[in-house]
Parts: C-alpha cells; structure tokens; sequence
C-alpha cells in the first residue's frame, strides 16, 4: 500500500510541477540573464517546496483515505500433525469471519484477505512461518495459531516485530508468563476451564459428594494449568487425590496409565487431555478394565463433536464432560448467526460445530473492532486500544483485557454428552444449563 | 506389586502388536537396505482400509485383513516398482530415506483428501471388553492381536527358513553379487520382500487403528516407535523385532506404573543407549558388514 501510494503521490507531483509551468521556466533559465536567472531559481525553489508540500499533504491524506488493496492479515495454523483437527477447525473460524466482512464491504472500506500458513504443528516452524508473513509477505496484522504450545513461540517473535498478537487458543498461562504487552487472548483464560466443574462438586451435599478423584495430565502447557486449579478447589473441598501423574505429550500407548488410574478406583476423573486420541485411549481402556467413574471431565477432545462420537463410539459417549466457553448451541443472536453460516458453507448440526471455530471467529471479531475504533492499521494503536480497558464484543460473548491479555470478562461453561445430545450442564444457574448425569451412564449404556 | 504385575502384562500383549508393525521394516531393511520412513504412514493406511470395509461393507476387523493384506502387498510391489528400484545402488539407503519419506507424504495427502483430519477408530465388540484372568483384565483385542502377531512373524519365521523363496531371500540378505552369481533373481526376491513387508503391517495397522483414534497424520508419531524396535533387535531381524517391542513396551509399562510416565521413555532410551553401546549391531543382529 505505501508503495503504490507513494508512487501515486509522485506522478501527482510532477502533474503539479508542470502545470506550474516548471519545465518551461527551466528552459527559460538556461536562456536567461543571471538576475533573472537569480529569480527563476527562486521560483524554482518555491514551485519544489509548494510541490514536495503538495505530496506530503497528498501522503497524509491518502493514509487515511479508502484504498482498493486488501488487508492482509497472517496467521500461522496447524493444517497438519497433532493439532490439524482443531487447527483446520480454526482455519474455518477466521475464513467465516473474513467471508462475512468482506460480504458486508470489509473494514474501512477495504476487503481482508487471508495468508495462512500450516505449521504442522511444530512450535519451530510456527516461529519461521510468522517471520516469513511479516517480513516477506508484508502482511498489516497477524492473528495467533492454535494452542498455547504454539502461541508461547510465535509470540515472542511477533512482539519483536511490535506487531499486536490477538489469539484464540493460547490462553495458558505459560503464553503470559514473558509479560508481553503485544498478546492478547479472545477466548476464557485455560486455568478457569473446570472451575465451574469443581465448584459444582464442591456444592453438593456431603452424601452425594466424591470422596477420591484421579488426574492423569498430558505434559503440555494447556493441561495443567486447567487440572491444577480444579484440584486444589477439590481438595479444599474434602476430595482426596488418589492418582495424579503427568504423561507425555507423544504417548503411543496409554494402555498402563490408564490401567493405573483404572486400579485406583477414583469416583471421578479429571484428565488433562489435548486432543481426542487421548480421551479416546482413556475411554477404552477405562472400558475394558470394567471401570466406571462417576464423572469424567476432560480437558479438551470431547468438544470435537463427530470427531470424538467417531473416535470413541456412540455408546461410550454418554455423560463425558469437557469445559468450554462457547457450543454451537450458545444462546446469543452473533453466535446463532454465525453457526446457521457455517451451517450454510460446511453443513453438519449446531452441536457439532468445534469450539474453535468461535475462537478464530473471535479473533477477526476483536481486531475488526479495534481497526474500526482506531480507525488505523497500525498495530501500535490497536496494541494501545486493546489494552484501554475497552469490552468489545464476539460470538463467545464479551472480551475485555486486563493488564496481561487475558479476557476477564469470559464465562466458563461445563458441556456433556448425553446421547446424541451435547448439552451445556454447568454452571446450574444459567438459564441454558440443562440437568448433569451424575454419576455417568456406564461405558456401552 | 498389582502394578507391576499389570505393567508387565500390558508391556507384553501391546508389544507384540508393536513387533508386527516393525516386522515389516526390519524385513525390507535386511533384504533391501530399505528405510522405510513409510512404514508409520503404510500402517495409518491400512488402519483407514479397514475402515472402510467396516463402514461400507460390514466387514469384521479380522476378516478385513484378508482384504487389505492382498492390497498392501500390491500397493508394496507397486511403490518398489515405481520408486525403489530405481534408486542408484551407490546411494540405495541414504535416498530410500527421501524416497519413503516422499511415498509417506503423497499418500497422508491423499487420505487427507478423502478422510479430511477428523480421527476415527475402528470398533467390534472386541475392543472394548474383555477377559478376567489371575485378578487382570486383559483386552480381547490385545490378546487376540498377540495370536495374530506370533502367528504371522511365525510364517515369515517358517518362510524365511523352511521354503526356496525363504533361502533366496536370505541369501539375497547375506551376501547379494553371490546371490545373483548363483542365479538367484535379487531384484524379484527384493520386490516380493517389499512387498512382503509392506502387507504384514496390514494386520499390524488393522490393531492400531483398534487401539487408537487415527487421522491421516498418525503415522509420524509411529515411526520413531518402529525405528527404535528395528534397531534394538537388530536391523533384518524378526526375533529381535519380537523380543525388542516387547521390552521396549515392558520397560515404558513398568515404569510408568511403578515410577511415572514421564520417565517411561527416557529409562527405556536410555537402555537402548546403553544396548548399542555394547552390541552396535542390536540385540540379534548380525556383526559383519553385509558384503554389497
């Protein structure tokens, strides 16, 4: 863009030297006396400084001014490799919103376009890819990758380019642990996920309440944040901890470690999962050891929708529950409008739609809004915005930033399987909770 | 104790599984000097075909074996047609690296366009249940892939020792000019064996697909697993791709109950350090170079 504008204000220049009959006062010079050659020179001057202020104010203009060329907007996803279910979900969020900005005549007037590139899930390459947007692919802003393992890299260098890093899926809080001011996360911070589930356990009479609980937890920043805060929250509330490991993130076998958790015989289960595989092996291991916990919670994979029915089998589905701030079943009229699009270009039912596709959506959302406030595409002012304290709005409801980027404002939600159905539970006072299974339905039922 | 004993039985009915997703590998290698970086991607496909005879057709998972170990010895012959053989002889390991690696690529791309990313599992009633026995459960589905594995690597034993092809074969392994100067056709024994070896990961990718959800990505995390199995026991070896799954599964098991899962990996990398220290060749494998 500045390129082309500049280019633009130097042809508008020269239009301007030579209707001031500049070239014809040169020639003038050259034929002239040195009194006159004294003058001409004068206004020769005088004509290049009104033409060079004539370009500068033209400059400044056009920087405000509407302009053809599109907002490119970079963002590294993970298209393939351990995430590339949730990163091609993401994929889908921030295309949707960009579809539907440029449907609605784009923002200031310019449509956005889209530079994503796949980082196979590696937190190496995501580092190269958001190098590459902003130093080769010029791009004006970068959106965040998918899961704090990533986002922890990527924003490092991003903030070394002072580029404002709004994200969706990197809210551990390993990702604001450098105190970055550049980051910024849409989504509900990852240490609150299970709160909602602790504090329901927490509230039941004493009869009714667990007495042990297990927490089996991936090695991987976004776990265990989430199955930390929720077992301090039950152990103040009488639950003793019965198993409580970290497993590696690149376990091909769970076989032994859920066989462990299975030998414990815990009333509840709190697994710090990443993906559906995970939950998936705890599940049929849990099945074949005859073992039934009251409650299974984990930390993400059951919010993959068909993914996870197909993975673990429709009759083992039943009364599994995962921490979320948003379903497709979400209750506002942003989130309904924005599910019965992705409806309209991927099919599939409301329930099914991922949580991460809000989160990307979420994203666009945000810097949409802090681009139209400041009225700027630099990322100075948007950094600045975002960091006033400002609630902004998205389909997982309001965003507002503290001092370190994470949303204060997000509500955590308790969603659970209950047969086909994929129903937002917890917390029991809101009027979208439907009544808990507990104790689960046994594996198979 | 209880955990021990659990450990140890898990170690060894998953192990087995493990051995004949290697076998393959470690086969192709012996005969072909072969690295077949596919190998990871060749058990996700297999996984995915039984899948489908599953899904379309009703298959049982152990009768789509029948199915899918025919087409993987076709799709093996194919890939050493198409790629292998064509590789200079000077550089045959080094480039098979590229040249699997590429293979493994082309088809996670096009399982990816016909899958999309969403995992999937194979299910039968055998998955999920299973046998009560001295106080452990044991999966159906682990026991009976343990039969399977001691069956299969037992005929590629029986093959390779007991009929004409077998002692092609390992003549071929030995020593190839003399192979070839005793009339034996090292090509066609090469391409027979890749294909060979590509189709017994059919019934090892068939107990994966049952024990895990898969995506079409699955295979990478795999074949670091396989690798470490094949060196252990010894590159061309099947007793050694036998004895080197179970230990590694054993050892990563036992830990993990017994100490923590984190150390799982590193106690057992830490035991295939110290193996190759003091036996470079592995656990059954030969000490000669094998003259070219």
């Amino acid at each position: 863009m500045i390129f082309n504008l500049d280019f633009d204000h130097g042809r508008t220049a020269l239009q301007f030297v030579r209707a001031t009959g500049m070239a014809n006062q040169g020639r003038i010079v050259q034929g002239g006396t040195g009194k006159d050659m004294k003058g001409h020179l004068r206004r020769l001057l005088a004509a290049g400084a009104m033409a060079g202020l004539m370009g500068l104010v033209l400059a400044a203009c056009g920087s405000t001014s509407s302009s053809t060329k599109p907002i490119l907007i970079g963002a590294s996803l993970s298209l393939s490799g351990d995430f590339s279910a949730d990163g091609q979900a993401f994929q889908r969020g921030y295309e949707l919103w960009a579809s539907y900005v440029n449907s609605h005549g784009g923002i200031m007037g310019r449509q956005v376009k889209l530079d994503i590139l796949s980082d196979a899930s590696s937190p190496t390459q995501v580092v190269t890819n958001y190098q590459k947007l902003i130093t080769l692919d010029h791009v004006d802003l970068v959106f965040g990758p998918f899961s704090t393992l990533l986002t922890v890299p990527a924003s490092k260098i991003v903030n070394r380019y002072h580029f404002a890093f709004v994200e969706g899926a990197g809210g551990a809080p390993a990702a604001f642990a450098s105190g970055l001011k550049n980051i910024f996360d849409v989504s509900l911070p990852v240490a609150d996920y299970m709160v909602p589930f602790a504090n329901w356990i927490k509230s039941l009479p004493a009869s009714q309440r667990p007495k042990t609980a297990a927490y089996p937890t991936s090695n991987d920043p976004f776990t265990e944040p989430v199955i930390e805060k929720a077992r301090q929250i039950l152990e103040a509330a009488g639950v003793q901890t019965v198993y409580k490991q970290v497993f590696p993130a690149e376990v091909t076998d769970y076989t032994s470690i859920a066989g462990d958790v299975a030998n414990t015989h815990a009333d509840i289960v709190l697994l710090g999962s990443v993906d559906v595989p995970t939950v998936s092996a705890f599940i049929q291991a849990f099945a074949q050891q005859h073992y039934n916990p009251k409650a299974l919670v984990a930390a993400a994979g059951p919010d993959q929708g068909s993914s996870f029915v197909s993975a673990v089998g429709a009759s083992n589905t039943g009364g599994v529950m995962v921490p979320s701030g948003w379903s497709g079943l979400y209750n506002t009229a942003s989130s309904k409008a924005m599910v019965a699009r992705y409806i309209a270009k991927y099919g599939g039912t409301a329930a099914g739609v991922s949580a991460d596709v809000a989160e990307g959506y979420s994203v666009g959302q945000v810097v949409e809004q802090a681009i139209n406030a400041t009225k700027s595409l630099s990322n100075a002012k948007i950094i600045k915005y975002l960091h006033s304290g400002v609630t902004l709005s998205s389909v997982q409801g309001a965003v507002q930033f503290d001092s370190k980027g994470e949303n204060g404002k997000a509500a955590g939600f308790i969603f659970q399987w209950q047969g086909s159905n994929y129903s937002q539970v917890l917390p029991t006072n809101d009027p979208s909770s439907v009544k808990i299974l507990f104790p689960k339905p046994n594996w198979g039922s | 104790m209880t955990n021990f004993y659990a450990g140890l039985i898990d170690g060894v009915l998953t192990g087995a599984v493990y051995a004949l997703m290697a076998a393959g590998l470690t086969l192709i290698f012996g005969v072909m000097d072969i690295i077949n970086i596919a190998q990871g991607v060749f058990v996700v496909l297999a996984a995915y075909l039984n899948y489908v005879l599953a899904a379309h057709f009703g298959l049982d998972l152990f009768v789509g074996i029948l199915v899918t170990m025919p087409t993987l010895f076709l799709l093996g012959i194919a890939v050493d047609w198409a790629f292998i053989r064509r590789l200079p002889v000077r550089d045959r390991t080094t480039m098979s690296i590229l040249v699997t690696y590429a293979v493994a690529i082309i088809i996670e791309g096009v399982l990816t366009v016909i899958f999309g990313v969403n995992y999937v599992q194979l299910h039968g009633w055998y998955v999920t249940r299973s046998i009560h026995l001295l106080g452990f459960y044991l999966p159906y589905i682990y026991v009976f892939g343990f039969g399977m594995a001691v069956v299969l690597l037992g005929a590629i034993y029986l093959m390779l020792y007991r009929t004409r092809f077998g002692r092609s074969v390992r003549a071929s392994l030995q020593n190839r000019p003399a192979a070839r100067l005793v009339g034996i056709n090292v090509d066609r024994v090469a391409t027979l064996t890749f294909g060979i070896g590509v189709a017994v990961t059919a019934a090892g990718g068939m107990v994966f697909g049952a024990t895990n959800s898969f995506n079409p990505n699955s295979g990478y995390d795999l074949i670091s697993r396989l690798l470490s199995i094949v060196i252990l026991g010894g590159l061309g070896s099947m007793a050694g791709a036998m004895v080197a799954a179970i230990s590694m599964l054993v050892v990563e098991d036992v830990v993990a109950s017994m100490w923590s899962p984190l150390w799982a990996e590193v106690v057992f990398f830490a035991a295939l350090v110290l193996v190759l220290a003091l036996r470079p060749q592995g656990l059954f494998g030969r000490s000669f170079a094998r003259a070219q």
